[in-house]
């Protein structure tokens, strides 16, 4: 018989350990989904978890990863605040898309003038759209009262709405012959997010990503808010007289995951998407909530689980085209990832006793 | 009596059709909540539903099967929900989440090669003449079986929690799970058995938008059904039979404003296609505010995990 006792405080041992056990044990899952596809499993998780850093193609598909991994980083160190705080912001999405068809719009309305104000123009039109979009759910709950997960994802169904207008209407190229889709930003220098090192993969969004990650890991180490962050996360009682103003702490964990991930978007859509189109978005918003947890919450934790996700991106991709494989099961696989991160979690918080031989001590 | 060509009569009975899948599905996380458990998983759990009952009556060529398989599938994920989050006490949204993004991604996969096939049809029950009365006759004597059956459902939830030993203690482990236990009751046993109904009643809903109210399989089918459902349950103030009105009145809306897209309104498509989230989103803005009137009714232990420690 199994018996779980709760810890006096979590392990420290553990809450470094988890994510590697689930990564371990999602493999060995996922090569027994891969093996019931008809795959060969092992052929698979080579080709997604090392060909692409050590491959054939592996200083093409390393640049990659830092353009997947860009967005993903981005997005859930702002997610990963609110989660902190007990606010959770699942309409990430939809501020994504809201980031970039906003700071696409400011683009696209100075075509075709060059200058260098521009592009700045846009990654704060960017910010706004994906902040606005996040104020919404924000506000409503703290006026009032009302579910902000509920609200943030009815939003992005809202914004994805907007979208499919933008790309077949008020953004649409006026040269495209009727296409849906907007002018494309690589060929509007201005306003493009070009690759910075020539095939490192590394454009604007992955720098921001870097500085955004060392400026939460200070503010969460180093500064009141993030301590009240944490606190209202750990112990809301205990926030409460520490004089903590809850309304704050929602508008600001709301407003900056909003912020980040209008930004995402925007660097998304005028770097490696090129253009608005109907689905340039690749649910990076949802898969950034995975990226949150496998990082532990942790801004240099989501840094390297952001990487390890574009790894299942890029390394899925190369799957589908060599061996077939769906790319369905990618998604799968990360869904069972975010799994076994949650349940491993139980050793960082919890003791398990085998009740063999120990006597029922009550 | 017409509004841009759209009959009342017609209006209605398929309102009554689209309300069917966040019937079910709202109703089964109605007793879900009411044990204290939030479960966001509500859309994946559709959605694989969707695919499973989908899947099943393709091969067996009966619906009946279908929306047994959809059930089966929908309390078979529902089940993982329920290991992790009773047993590993993993934080229920987070696994909720989890169990939607999952089951998004399983669909998709099993659903390959499943696109542009009919499934087998269901037909309205034969209530003969009955069927014949004018307006009220294709209002509420035209539908198939699993219309009358949501609605049973309704009345069978509201009555086992209302007025019966197994309501009670449901309700007792959803507002204090501390003194559930110090009575004797096995509050994981409980919650999961619960969990268990929700995911098939989510399945089951999912079935029916894949086998009834589209009628074929297409990725990303359910199209948030799920969300809407949780929003319901907020709406319902936990309360069976404001779960029928609520999905009576969403399925309205979505019916109103297809309608309005295909009579050619003049109100833009896009507009009318955000409606059914909008409103959504305005529904719960009322619903929880005025000092937390939604809040008030809610199960006190939501959302709580139980861990017999002390």
């Amino acid at each position: 018989m199994l018996r779980l006792e709760r810890r006096p405080t979590p392990s420290r041992f553990w809450q470094y350990g988890t994510p590697v056990v689930a990564v371990v044990l999602t493999m060995i899952a996922g090569g027994l989904l891969f093996a019931l596809l008809g795959k060969d499993p092992f052929a698979v998780i080579r080709t997604i978890f090392w060909d692409p850093l050590f491959g054939e193609f592996a200083w093409y598909l390393r640049g990659q990863l830092l353009v997947k991994a860009g967005p993903l980083i981005l997005i859930a160190i702002g997610l990963a605040l609110g989660f902190r705080a007990g606010i959770w912001n699942i309409g990430a999405e939809g501020q994504y898309v809201m980031g970039a068809v906003i700071g696409a719009s400011v683009g696209l309305a100075a075509y075709p003038t060059e200058s260098r104000l521009i592009y700045p123009a846009m990654v704060l039109a960017g910010a706004f759209g994906g902040w606005i979009w996040a104020m919404i759910p924000a506000i409503l709950k703290t006026r009032f009262n009302t579910n902000e997960i509920l609200v943030s994802l009815m939003l992005v169904y809202v914004a994805e709405t907007i979208l499919a207008k933008a790309a077949t209407g008020f953004l649409r190229n006026p040269e495209g012959a009727g296409f849906p889709g907007s002018r494309s930003f690589s060929s509007y220098k201005a306003a493009s997010n070009p690759e910075l090192i020539a095939g490192s993969g590394l454009h604007w969004g992955g720098v921001a990503a870097l500085v955004t990650a060392g400026l939460v890991y200070v503010l969460l180490q180093r500064h009141i808010l993030g301590f009240q962050i944490k606190l209202a996360g750990q112990a809301p009682r205990a926030a409460r007289f520490h004089g903590v103003n809850p309304t704050r702490l929602v508008v600001f964990c709301m407003g900056i995951s909003g912020a980040l991930a209008g930004l995402a978007g925007l660097f998304e859509v005028s770097g490696p998407a090129g253009q608005i189109s109907i689905d340039f978005n690749s649910g990076y918003g949802f898969t950034a909530i995975i990226v949150a947890f496998l990082g532990r919450l942790n801004p240099l934790g989501i840094v390297l689980a952001g990487l390890l996700m574009a790894l299942t991106y890029v390394g899925g991709e190369m799957a589908a085209t060599n061996i077939g494989l769906p790319s369905a099961a990618i998604q799968v696989f990360q869904g069972m990832l975010l799994f076994f991160l949650l349940g491993v979690d139980v050793l960082s918080n919890y003791r398990i006793r085998f009740l063999l031989f120990v006597k029922e001590a009550r | 009596m017409d509004f841009y060509g759209i009959n009342p009569a017609v209006l209605i009975a398929s309102l009554m059709v689209a309300a069917v899948p966040i019937m079910l599905a709202a109703l089964g996380e109605l007793v879900v909540e009411k044990a204290g458990v939030l479960n966001l998983g509500v859309e994946g759990m559709m959605i694989v539903g969707a695919i499973a009952g989908f899947i099943a009556a393709v091969t067996s060529g009966s619906p009946v099967v279908g929306f047994l398989g959809g059930a089966l599938a929908g309390a078979a994920l529902s089940l993982v929900f329920a290991l992790l989050t009773q047993f590993l006490l993993t934080n229920q949204v987070a696994t909720g989440l989890a169990l939607t993004l999952f089951g998004l991604g399983l669909s998709s996969l099993a659903g390959q090669g499943y696109n542009g096939i009919k499934p087998p049809a269901t037909h309205a029950v034969p209530f003969g003449p009955l069927a014949e009365i004018p307006f009220f006759g294709r209002i509420l004597f035209s539908h198939d079986w699993m219309v009358y059956f949501s609605v049973a459902m309704i009345a069978l939830v509201w009555w086992v929690l209302r007025s019966t030993r197994l309501g009670l203690i449901i309700r007792a482990v959803g507002e204090n799970h501390e003194a559930a236990h110090s009575l004797g009751y096995k509050v994981n046993r409980i919650r999961l058995g619960c969990i268990l109904f929700g995911g098939a009643m989510a399945g089951m809903g999912g079935a029916y938008v894949s086998l009834i109210r589209v009628p074929q399989w297409t990725d990303g089918i359910t199209a948030g059904a799920g969300w809407i459902a949780l929003a319901i349950v907020v709406f319902a103030s936990w309360k069976p039979w404001r779960v029928l009105i609520g999905a009576y009145l969403f399925g309205g809306i979505t019916v109103l404003q297809l309608n309005l897209q295909a009579a050619g309104a003049r109100i833009p498509v896009e507009y009318l296609s955000m409606s059914p989230y909008l409103i959504t989103i305005l529904v719960l803005v009322i619903m929880s505010s005025g000092r937390g009137r939604a809040g008030l009714s809610a199960p006190a232990a939501l959302g709580q995990n139980f861990h017999a420690s002390r």
